[in-house]
């Protein structure tokens, strides 16, 4: 009886707590200017992702021989690359790929480094050292190479560049999850144990993972931009998506012979990766800013 | 202070060893025979068995591992499928590229990092500092290839300044090291500037103006010292920052180094010569870690009396 | 010419925090004669030690201001100085130690150096004779083996070896005005009657003025000519120090003298003054101290006294000596 008491008047306030931290949080982040702009700005990346394919003036894999290389233009706003094929209409379909790709590997590479981070730090133990073992092994390797490495061996394509930032980001968020986990277990764990005995558990994971959800938001977006990085990366080197593919790695890539002649065909592309990464970056920053002032100046 | 070296180079034996088993592995881990991705697609059946022969893949998986093992700390690091050339010979003179390229690129992060991240903390919150955070922001939201094509376009096709690529003489290393030390020195602009602020804040400094030094010698003489050492730290540790992207800044301009080498030869699915770069740069990595992180205990008075 | 070395004159200083602006020092008014120590005793949270950084305006890379107000030494008003006139001022002709001599140092830079910049730059001697002074300052504090002392670093040393280290440095230009903050608070109380001893030395060697901020009585009777209580950013009495401890008249101050345990006197519980100093965004209207007075009449909940002469050379700040009785204020 009580126990379900307890949890009831629990939730109960932290609905209380949660809709009035929400209008804090509003007000903190209107005040971060830059990261305030940079997240409008994602949002309209993340909306051009989802519609590219129904926004996109014209078909970004047809080839158009007639209309090669041009300038931008009217009627090409980005101009055209060796194929004829429109840019802004590659572009836009590209951004679903680039945003698709890296939140799916930063989600997985966190939900799996959040579990492993979770039992590291509440389990401890052989499992809290052979996890950390593990992750100082991948720390052993800089992060682009473990990509190339990963690719290396399952072959090139984008689900394998999935594949591989998500493992290159798995060390990183076990390790932030395992010392927030750390942390919450000294403060929670021994009031918990004192008053609720066999429901600790419950509550440890209730109450632990709130703290944990700020650092790793930040984490988050700004893995997103590494993330993106990483996989334009890929692509440029041949490793990643396919060369006809809309991937503003890829087209880079096969952009560059052209650099001299028509560099629009390569800066607008490398525009792309800049301004999202950018984005990210200050919006992971703004976040910081808010959710753990003690790091910022 | 011995001990303390001792300690870390135990620590790091048998992390060097699953590494190498890693590797070791990595031949094993791919999908598919990577015997015949090797040979390639027509290849004959005495081809196969060759390739297959030269990789060693027709062994039990222990006596490979032994002469894995044997060859390694030998020396001997295998022969290439594609050249059939020691793997040694191929990396002798593309090392060396490949270092020269990142000590300079490192060696442009720390001074324009420094120096920007200096600025932006002593002029805090005014024009100076924001547009000394905005270039270190986009500094590490820059692709690497873009900013090198960039520099390419600006510096070598239209001013002519600088070769376009390959390796002849120092020349060719400005653009690449800039482009490859780009990220770096954003990273480290940022970093100096919160540890100097920090380092601002304590009552040491506070000490020091009130014996009436200029602001200028209370940062320089007081401050920056004791905020580089968590800096040059950081420094240090990026390196593994400037192995993973000298991959790509060798691509776009065409240098002849180890990144280059890495990324032809899983074209070419030539995998002795991929795992040997990779055993290679962990290698370096791993080592480099460490001398940062004993680096940091020597620099560092207070731990070094301490232990 | 006055007789005085440094006059504070109705000085306000604030904080700034997410754009609210705290008044921590409101109407501080005191002087301090040539030669003599003042004690300027208080809870912490008084504004004791803003006091002391607003003579020195030592507020860089912190949010506080001096918004009024005069300090005027030697015949010129520091806070119109400009700054690189105050440096010449700070180290010089007013020197400072803190409280904490653990942080207080630079703990990359070897003692030497320490000593030796201050004397290069204010007294213009060449490294040699400078490292000469510091030596023969170093031994004047007490300290043994002072030129092996000179290439060691801070943390080599104890608390006690640093906080002469810093009254060697503060000294060694020979400044007019020493202010010590809290000198002693962070120390044994062995090495603190050592420390003490040091400073008394020194001060009356050098005829130096000293402003001594402390919140332990003991030190104010042991080394000061006259003392000035504060609370709440104001000031509330100043006598001198037999005055003081003889005949307290503030309320406050006869609750912190009470406080203090004396020899001979049986009594089973201290006297302590009840309540918490109110943070200066939460200040009581009228006199601050009323809602912890035992004394406190209704005028004190709502007008705040001004500081009034009491005596020869006394001031305090209450209602209960307001010579026109209740109502009308001085």
């Amino acid at each position: 009886m009580e126990v379900v008491n307890e949890v009831g008047q629990a939730t109960v306030v932290t609905l209380d707590k949660q809709s009035s931290r929400a209008r804090e949080f509003w007000k903190k982040w209107k005040k971060q200017k830059t990261a305030f702009w940079a997240g409008f700005f994602i949002l309209f990346l993340v909306l051009v992702a989802i519609f590219g394919p129904v926004i996109a003036p014209y078909d970004p894999y047809e080839p158009n021989y007639d209309a090669t290389l041009q300038t931008p233009s009217l009627a090409h706003w980005a101009g055209t690359d060796e194929y004829g094929r429109d840019i802004l209409s590659r572009i836009i379909v590209g951004a679903g790929l680039s945003l698709g790709v890296s939140f799916t590997s930063v989600f997985v590479g966190a939900v799996i480094g959040t579990i492993l981070g979770l039992c590291s730090g509440y389990y401890g133990g052989w499992i809290d050292r052979l996890i950390m073992r593990g992750s100082d092994v991948m720390f052993a390797f800089p992060d682009l190479l473990l990509a190339i490495a990963i690719v290396a061996i399952l072959g090139p394509g984008l689900t394998n560049v999935v594949v591989a930032v998500a493992v290159f980001s798995i060390p990183s968020f076990a390790r932030l999850i395992r010392g927030n986990t750390l942390a919450a277990k000294e403060a929670v764990f021994v009031e918990a144990a004192r008053s609720m005995g066999a429901k600790s558990s419950r509550i440890i994971f209730r109450h632990i993972f709130p703290e944990t959800v700020s650092s790793m938001i930040v984490f988050f977006s700004l893995r997103i931009g590494t993330s993106i990085l990483a996989a334009s990366s890929l692509s440029f080197l041949g490793l990643g998506a396919k060369p006809e593919s809309p991937d503003w790695g890829a087209m880079l890539s096969m952009g560059r012979d052209y650099l001299a002649t028509s560099p629009h065909v390569v800066m607008i592309p490398g525009l792309a990766i800049f301004l999202s990464v950018l984005a990210f970056n200050l919006v992971g920053d703004g976040l910081r800013d808010i959710l753990d002032p003690k790091t910022k100046n | 202070m011995f001990r303390y070296i001792v300690k870390r180079l135990m620590e790091i034996i048998p992390i060097i060893f699953v590494v190498s088993l890693l590797i070791f592995f990595f031949i094993h881990l791919v999908p598919g025979d990577p015997v015949r991705l090797a040979a390639g697609k027509d290849a004959t059946l005495e081809e196969i068995t060759r390739v297959r022969q030269e990789l060693g893949l027709d062994k039990p998986l222990l006596s490979q591992y032994a002469t894995y093992m044997q060859n390694l700390l030998t020396g001997n690091l295998g022969h290439s499928l594609k050249t059939g050339l020691p793997i040694s010979d191929m990396f002798a003179n593309r090392f060396s590229i490949t270092m020269n390229l990142t000590f300079m690129s490192l060696g442009w992060a720390l001074v324009l990092g420094l120096l920007i991240g200096t600025v932006s903390a002593v002029f805090r919150n005014k024009w100076p500092d924001y547009v000394g955070m905005l270039t270190a922001i986009s500094g590490i939201s820059l692709p690497g290839f873009w900013l090198g094509l960039i520099l390419i376009q600006i510096f070598s096709v239209t001013l002519g300044w600088f070769p376009t690529g390959g390796v002849d003489g120092w020349k060719s290393y400005v653009l690449p090291s800039l482009t490859l030390g780009a990220g770096i020195m954003s990273m480290l602009a940022r970093f100096t500037r919160s540890s100097l602020l920090e380092t601002l804040k304590e009552d040491f400094i506070r000490t020091g103006r009130a014996k009436g030094l200029k602001e200028s010698v209370v940062v320089r003489k007081h401050a920056l010292k004791n905020s580089m050492i968590p800096v040059v730290t950081i420094a240090g540790l990026q390196f593994g920052f400037l192995l993973g992207g000298s991959v790509v800044v060798e691509t776009v301009f065409s240098i002849p180094g180890m990144g280059r080498l890495l990324v032809d030869s899983i074209a070419f699915r030539d995998y002795p010569v991929v795992q040997a770069v990779i055993l290679l740069f962990s290698l370096e990595f791993i080592l480099v870690n460490l001398l940062v992180d004993i680096l940091y205990k020597a620099l560092n008075p207070k731990i070094r009396y301490e232990s | 010419m006055s007789e005085n070395i440094i006059e504070v004159k109705h000085l306000q200083t604030q904080f700034t925090r997410d754009d609210r602006k705290t008044v921590v020092l409101d109407n501080v008014s005191f002087h301090i004669k040539k030669g003599e120590v003042l004690g300027l005793v208080g809870e912490s949270g008084c504004g004791k030690s803003v006091t002391s950084l607003s003579i020195m305006r030592l507020f860089k890379d912190t949010t506080g201001e001096i918004t009024q107000g005069e300090i005027v030494y030697n015949g010129t008003n520091l806070l119109s100085m400009s700054e690189n006139d105050m440096r010449q001022i700070r180290g010089k002709e007013i020197s400072m130690i803190f409280q904490e001599p653990m942080t207080s140092l630079n703990p990359v830079m070897k003692i030497g150096e320490q000593l030796a910049e201050a004397i290069r730059l204010h007294l213009g001697y060449s490294d040699k004779l400078a490292r000469e002074h510091a030596v023969s300052m170093l031994t004047k504090v007490g300290i043994p083996r002072p030129k092996e002392i000179l290439a060691e670093y801070p943390h080599q040393l104890s608390g006690g070896m640093r906080q002469r280290i810093m009254i060697a440095m503060a000294m060694s230009c020979r400044p007019n005005l020493l202010i010590a903050d809290e000198p002693t608070t962070a120390l044994d109380v062995t090495i603190q009657a050592q420390i003490l001893d040091v400073m008394k030395q020194l001060q009356a060697d050098e005829h130096m003025s000293m402003l001594l901020i402390t919140h332990d009585l003991g030190v104010v009777a042991e080394m000061c000519n006259r003392v000035v209580v504060m609370y709440a950013g104001r000031v509330v009495e100043e006598a001198s120090v037999y005055d003081l401890f003889d005949e307290p008249k503030h309320p406050y101050t006869k609750g912190l003298i009470g406080s203090v345990p004396k020899i001979g006197q049986k009594r089973d519980r201290l006297d302590s003054v009840p309540g918490n100093v109110p943070t200066p965004n939460n200040m009581p209207k009228g006199c601050k101290f009323a809602p912890r007075c035992k004394e406190a009449m209704s005028i004190c909940w709502e007008q705040e006294p001004a500081i009034a002469g009491v005596g020869e050379n006394r001031f305090c700040r209450c209602w209960l000596y307001d010579e026109e009785g209740r109502g009308a204020n001085a």
